[in-house]
């Protein structure tokens, strides 16, 4: 479903090479984890893949379904199927979440060529994705995710993707801020998600969330480049051990 | 579901130029010569029927006017208004006086229909009454239902269709152009004309008592809260015809009375000057509420052709607990120049502007509010929303003053300014003056930027990238749009949408 090949990508402003030839595949059904220390790499790949423009891509490829999605704009590779959770959702003041819901909702189905949504069946979708991940409706009327606990900001963040519905699913450090409880919750609304032709990337830097959303294949990220794959012991082993083993061996 | 969230979706699926509603219609229009003189007053005042204390009223504004300089302290520029190559007068001819729709010039109609907007005035108009609306109308337009606004339309210069009347004439309610008020309210309009903006007030305000051409005029009677809102349309039509309304507006004692202006243009290559004056009177205990939303033609790309508009729109709060409150969504013009205040006389009477200011392209926006507290226990509240696009200039400028004898007078004042991109301006010029020890002004104001993050976050949702910037203006300006009448509100998020396309990019 997703293929990265020799991928560089740098900070336009500035030039630094953030990604230099990282190669990674992610197939349908598959929970690939992608791990690395502090500033290897991970929150940047996530915003490549969603097609920031504070990014250029300098070689390589970004296969989706086999066709490449450089050329499109974010919007275009979000109704196409990719989803990015982000690690630092985004407060919109004035536009009440449930707004927000309905306005993507019907631009996606919209891009589809399917008529809006009626309101009620709407109304149905959103009440049990919100039930589902202990959502309280009242929270949808405020704006979105302004003065939102990061819990909430997180839940928020999976209750659009449940809505949304998409092929690629890509969590950019959606533990951090996390309590015990809220990471139970979320992890089984990613769980939720699961199927087979659906791909869902998670981006960590602990073990922690993996406990709950179990991965296929575990990536190490570092310096832009993936240095080893593995399924997920190679997750406990880093765990146990730390990135420098890894790192080293790389080295 | 909040309006707010509904109208979204109509907003999208407009799908149209920068400007949409830029075309001519072919009427035959009976106008006066080029230039302005005592002889084109008088041309103007016997073409109206007007009688001889109206035709001395408007020559001594022109004799005052004659010696007035343009004022030159606004934030904004353009070339000199060559004053006597402008028509002041402009009537369609094939309309005299029409009392039903079916007088009405069917090319006139033609043009309401092209222009989208008063669709359901049409249809209201013409007596139809709609029984299929869709679950989405229901919810959204109670207006739409209930089919209770009166239109005032004014084609060019003169008042063409006044609907509804019968029923407001029930309620005591008057609600006709002021050339009628005129001649059938003479005692009315004689003790409240210029009795809020003296024709000696300003350059513009000063020109248009001269030479006004057409406006509406509005009584309610004491006790009288006016049984429906009252709507006008505006739209200027015969090339180079300056356009010069005249609205007065009079509440008696605990009297309340909601009015809507809504205005649009067709495109042209010559700039339009636009210099009306509105004035607001509210008895004691009465309440005006006075909506607009303004979308005259902004010139084309390289800002050239758009209309300029000047206006004096000012409230009295004459009489004790009386109330004024301005909302204006200001999207279109080459240039506005524009300050509806208020002056809070009665003791403890209030007034209010919201305003949604949004420029783009090359347009200049100098706007903002007066409130002026005399009485005492007088409040007064101003929120102001600026939105500067392409390489336009947004200027907030508003003045809070209060007299020595204004015990306890309060404002609140909140201007935020948003900018997109990096090419335009946004600016806030608030004045204060307090002679009395008591007074509260409490001022807030921000600016901001859209920022990459934000319309990031939101395109990654799937919504593309000009609904994305669209969508995060609407939140901004959402306080002031919450103001609005539901029917207003709809047009207005649809216009602030249609105004920021090509912002981008």
């Amino acid at each position: 479903m997703l293929e990265i090949k020799n991928l560089h990508a740098r900070i336009v402003d500035d030039g630094t090479e953030i990604i230099r030839g990282l190669n990674l595949t992610v197939r349908a059904g598959e929970v690939a984890a992608i791990m690395g220390p502090n500033g290897s790499g991970k929150s940047t790949l996530s915003y490549i893949l969603a097609g920031r423009e504070d990014y250029e891509v300098t070689e390589g490829d970004i296969l989706y379904n086999g066709e490449s999605i450089l050329e499109m704009d974010p919007a275009e590779r979000a109704t196409s199927g990719i989803f990015l959770a982000f690690q630092y959702p985004m407060e919109i003041p004035g536009v009440a979440t449930m707004e927000f819901l309905k306005v993507a909702m019907n631009e996606q189905r919209k891009a589809r060529g399917e008529e809006p949504l009626k309101i009620p069946e709407f109304l149905k979708r959103v009440k049990d994705a919100a039930a589902s991940l202990n959502m309280d409706m009242a929270m949808l009327k405020r704006p979105l995710n302004v003065g939102f606990s990061g819990g909430e900001k997180k839940r928020a963040e999976i209750l659009q993707m449940k809505l949304l519905e998409p092929k690629l699913c890509v969590l950019d450090e959606t533990d951090s801020g996390l309590d015990i409880d809220a990471l139970k919750i979320v992890a089984d609304g990613v769980n939720a998600l699961r199927s087979p032709d659906r791909a869902i990337v998670v981006i960590t830097h602990y073990q922690r969330l993996l406990q709950y959303i179990v991965p296929d294949t575990v990536h190490v990220l570092y310096r832009g480049q993936v240095i080893k794959s593995g399924d997920k012991s190679l997750a406990l082993d880093l765990e146990a051990n730390g990135y420098a083993g890894v790192i080293g061996q790389a080295a | 579901m909040p309006a707010v969230q509904d109208t979204i979706d109509r907003v999208r699926k407009i799908d149209v130029d920068q400007y949409k509603y830029g075309f001519q219609t072919e009427i035959a229009m009976d106008k006066a010569p080029k230039g302005l003189s005592e002889d084109i007053i008088r041309f103007i005042s016997a073409k109206k029927d007007e009688p001889s204390w109206m035709l001395e009223w408007r020559l001594g504004a022109y004799r005052r006017w004659v010696t007035l300089d343009e004022p030159k302290w606004a934030r904004v520029h353009y070339p000199k208004i060559d004053f006597q190559d402008l028509h002041y007068y402009a009537a369609p001819k094939s309309t005299p006086g029409p009392t039903s729709l079916s007088d009405v010039d069917p090319e006139l109609l033609r043009v309401y229909e092209k222009l989208g907007i008063p669709l359901k005035e049409q249809e209201i108009l013409a007596g139809v009454q709609k029984t299929d609306v869709s679950e989405f109308e229901e919810a959204s337009d109670n207006v739409y239902k209930s089919g209770r606004v009166a239109v005032d339309a004014v084609f060019d210069s003169v008042s063409v269709v006044t609907t509804f009347k019968k029923e407001l004439a029930q309620a005591g309610v008057i609600f006709c152009s002021i050339s009628e008020a005129i001649r059938e309210h003479p005692e009315l309009v004689k003790k409240y004309l210029g009795s809020v903006v003296p024709t000696s007030d300003n350059f513009y305000a000063t020109l248009n008592s001269a030479v006004f051409t057409d406006g509406s005029f509005v009584f309610v009677p004491k006790g009288v809260r006016c049984p429906m809102e009252l709507s006008t349309y505006f739209r200027m039509n015969e090339k180079n015809t300056g356009q010069f309304e005249r609205t007065l507006i009079i509440a008696e004692e605990g009297a309340y009375v909601s009015y809507l202006e809504g205005c649009t243009a067709p495109q042209r290559d010559e700039n339009q000057l636009h210099a009306a004056v509105v004035e607001l009177i509210a008895l004691d205990d009465a309440e005006i509420k006075y909506s607009t939303v303004q979308n005259w033609y902004p010139g084309d790309a390289e800002g050239k052709g758009g209309i300029y508009n000047f206006v004096t729109k000012r409230g009295d709060c004459r009489g004790d607990r009386s109330k004024i409150s301005w909302t204006q969504v200001e999207t279109g013009s080459a240039i506005t120049w524009k300050y509806p205040s208020c002056i809070l006389r009665g003791d403890d009477s209030s007034g209010e502007f919201y305003s949604i200011a949004v420029s783009n392209g090359y347009q200049q926006v100098d706007s903002g509010t007066k409130m002026i507290h005399l009485g005492k226990n007088t409040s007064s509240r101003i929120i102001s929303k600026g939105i500067a696009a392409g390489f336009s200039q947004n200027t907030y400028r508003g003045q809070v003053s209060a007299h020595r004898k204004a015990t306890n007078a309060r404002n609140f004042t909140n201007c935020d300014s948003l900018l997109i991109g990096d090419q335009c301006g946004a600016h806030t010029v608030p004045y204060m003056e307090a002679k009395n020890a008591t007074a509260q002004f409490e001022h807030e104001a921000t600016t901001s930027k859209i920022s990459e993050d934000q319309k990031f976050y939101v395109m990654q949702r799937g919504i593309p990238e000009e609904e994305a910037i669209a969508l995060i203006v609407n939140g901004f300006v959402k306080d002031v749009i919450q103001q609005l009448p539901m029917e207003f509100a709809v047009e207005a998020q649809k216009l602030i949408g249609i105004s920021l396309e090509g912002s981008v990019g």
